[in-house]
């Protein structure tokens, strides 16, 4: 395949940036998004010129690292998955494919479609967590029963791995996705019922802090979420910040 | 509740949004019923007319909760809007939102200021002729120069405008628009999601096109009533 790259390049975070483009040809339809652009930057490399620097890690979906908007969509136009499982049969040849960064004021841009997503973690240390005393005579969390369909939702919140596609195409920059997956993660399970509610006001305001937007419920989140997270978890986040907040708990 | 409030934080701000819509929704309907016995029976309208026109719970207890619920949902619809744009300081070359939501959920902002261009008209052509009437004229009878009721026929006469009656209509449409993303998601910004939400979601899909397809119709039965 013969293709028509548009990619963002940006030097660092203070540069202005802009949209340059990289004719790419004898592109397999087998390869990963990713191999495509390892093709790429082997290509630029021997001319001299700089690399583009994007993320990835485990190159199977599931350590949430890869980002890049493509084509207009958060890890590109496949359903349920990340970038790095994303193959090139999604394109046709001589297909023009735009590559952008995951745009967001709360995540900066480091470097070409390289962004700081450092803003999910200081969300997750302001309440994504159980307090357990290690006093060695801790219960067996398997010991505690849980009914299986609260189970199965909060394994489902779990699967969450943090990758900002909710963020990053969302027409608002709204992180409640994420944040609500974090929540409802242990919302539903008895051990997370002692901090629940601090736990929810918490995060939320941690999220605010970090310059994320206003979630307007139009659902592009849950489409793109390459883990299929749902929308009610949103709706139960909401829940469990009003009961927060009716409980006097507000800080 | 402490001095952060309620307000400061993104999901107090939706779930206020929601409540105030919840109350327009609700206002919407009754407004729907009294206008569309202006097609049945000029009478009766007349009558249901002068009792919310003179009655002193609606006039001084309901009416001001109604301003203060449109005033707040379209303030707090732009303060949204402004932090949701500030939120993504650099656009993306190519995005494409029809990939994953409707037309509808992302263009609240411009269906909602529609509608109110369309309050804006609604106010100077019914509102604030009563306010002159009833309060700084001091004529509180509701007759016209026969001795008849006057709301029945000031009604048609606004109606006669071609132009009036077509703004009115593109001013509906955009109202269903804005209900068909709206209803539902009033209750999920509520965090409201069971079996019930569901079923009543499915009621919100034919009430935001039955009650603006009503008031549509109303405006062109009084137009060729001519
Ligand atoms: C006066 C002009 C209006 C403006 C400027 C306006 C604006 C908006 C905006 C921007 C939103 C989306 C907020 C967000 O989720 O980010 C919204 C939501 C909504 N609006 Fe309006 N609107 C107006 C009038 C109305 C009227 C008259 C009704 C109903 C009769 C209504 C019903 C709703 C509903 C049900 C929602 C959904 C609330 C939610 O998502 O929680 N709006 N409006
Ligand atoms: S909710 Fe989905 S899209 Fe958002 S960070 Fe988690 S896995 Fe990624
Ligand atoms: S590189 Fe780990 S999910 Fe894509």
């Amino acid at each position: 395949m013969n293709l028509k790259l548009k990619i963002w390049r940006q030097k660092n975070a203070n540069d202005k940036g802009k949209m340059v483009d990289y004719p790419i040809s004898d592109v397999s339809p087998d390869m990963s998004f990713l191999e495509m652009l390892d093709v790429l930057n082997n290509q630029l490399i021997e001319k001299g010129e700089s690399p583009v620097a994007f993320d990835h890690d485990c190159r199977e979906g599931i350590c949430g690292m890869c980002s890049l908007y493509i084509n207009g969509e958060a890890h590109g136009p496949d359903r349920g998955v990340t970038t790095c499982q994303l193959h090139m049969r999604k394109f046709k040849d001589g297909d023009t494919i735009y590559i952008e960064p995951f745009r967001a004021k709360a995540f900066p841009i480091i470097k070409d479609l390289v962004v700081d997503r450092g803003a999910f973690d200081r969300i997750q240390h302001a309440g994504g967590f159980v307090s357990v005393n290690t006093s060695g005579n801790t219960q067996d969390a398997n010991s505690i029963p849980i009914p299986k369909a609260d189970a199965d939702l909060a394994f489902d919140a779990a699967t969450c791995i943090g990758c900002g596609a909710c963020v990053a195409t969302c027409k608002n920059s709204s992180a409640m996705l994420y944040v609500s997956a974090k929540v409802s993660q242990f919302a539903l399970l008895p051990q997370g019922q002692v901090e629940a509610k601090d736990r929810v006001l918490n995060m939320v305001k941690q999220m605010d802090a970090e310059g994320f937007g206003n979630c307007t419920n139009t659902g592009a989140c849950e489409v793109e979420c390459p883990k299929g997270i749902s929308l009610d978890n949103i709706a139960r986040m909401n829940r469990e910040f009003s009961k927060a907040i009716l409980d006097g708990r507000e800080k | 509740m402490s001095n952060t409030g309620l307000l400061k934080s993104s999901i107090g701000r939706k779930f206020a949004m929601a409540l105030s819509a919840l109350f327009l929704m609700i206002f919407l309907l009754q407004h729907l019923v009294i206008n569309l016995s202006a097609i049945f029976s000029p009478d009766t309208f007349n009558e249901l007319s002068h009792f919310m026109g003179t009655n002193p719970l609606v006039q001084f207890v309901a009416q001001p909760i109604l301003i203060f619920a449109v005033v707040f949902h379209f303030v707090m619809g732009f303060v949204l809007e402004m932090k949701n744009r500030d939120a993504r300081p650099v656009k993306y070359a190519k995005n494409n939102g029809a990939a994953n939501s409707t037309w509808m959920s992302r263009n609240m902002i411009l269906s909602g200021s529609v509608i109110l261009a369309f309050l804006a008209l609604h106010f100077i052509d019914f509102w604030i002729p009563e306010i002159n009437t009833k309060y700084i004229a001091g004529d509180m009878s509701g007759l016209n120069a026969e001795g008849g009721f006057r709301y029945y026929e000031e009604l048609l006469h606004k109606f006669h405008d071609p132009i009036r009656v077509a703004a009115y209509c593109i001013a509906f449409i955009l109202l269903a628009l804005h209900l068909l993303h709206g209803f539902s998601s009033a209750f999920q910004s509520m965090g409201q999601k069971n079996k019930y939400i569901t079923a009543l979601s499915k009621f919100g899909v034919v009430y935001s096109i039955a009650v603006p397809l009503g008031f549509v119709i109303i405006a062109l039965v009084l137009h060729l009533a001519h």
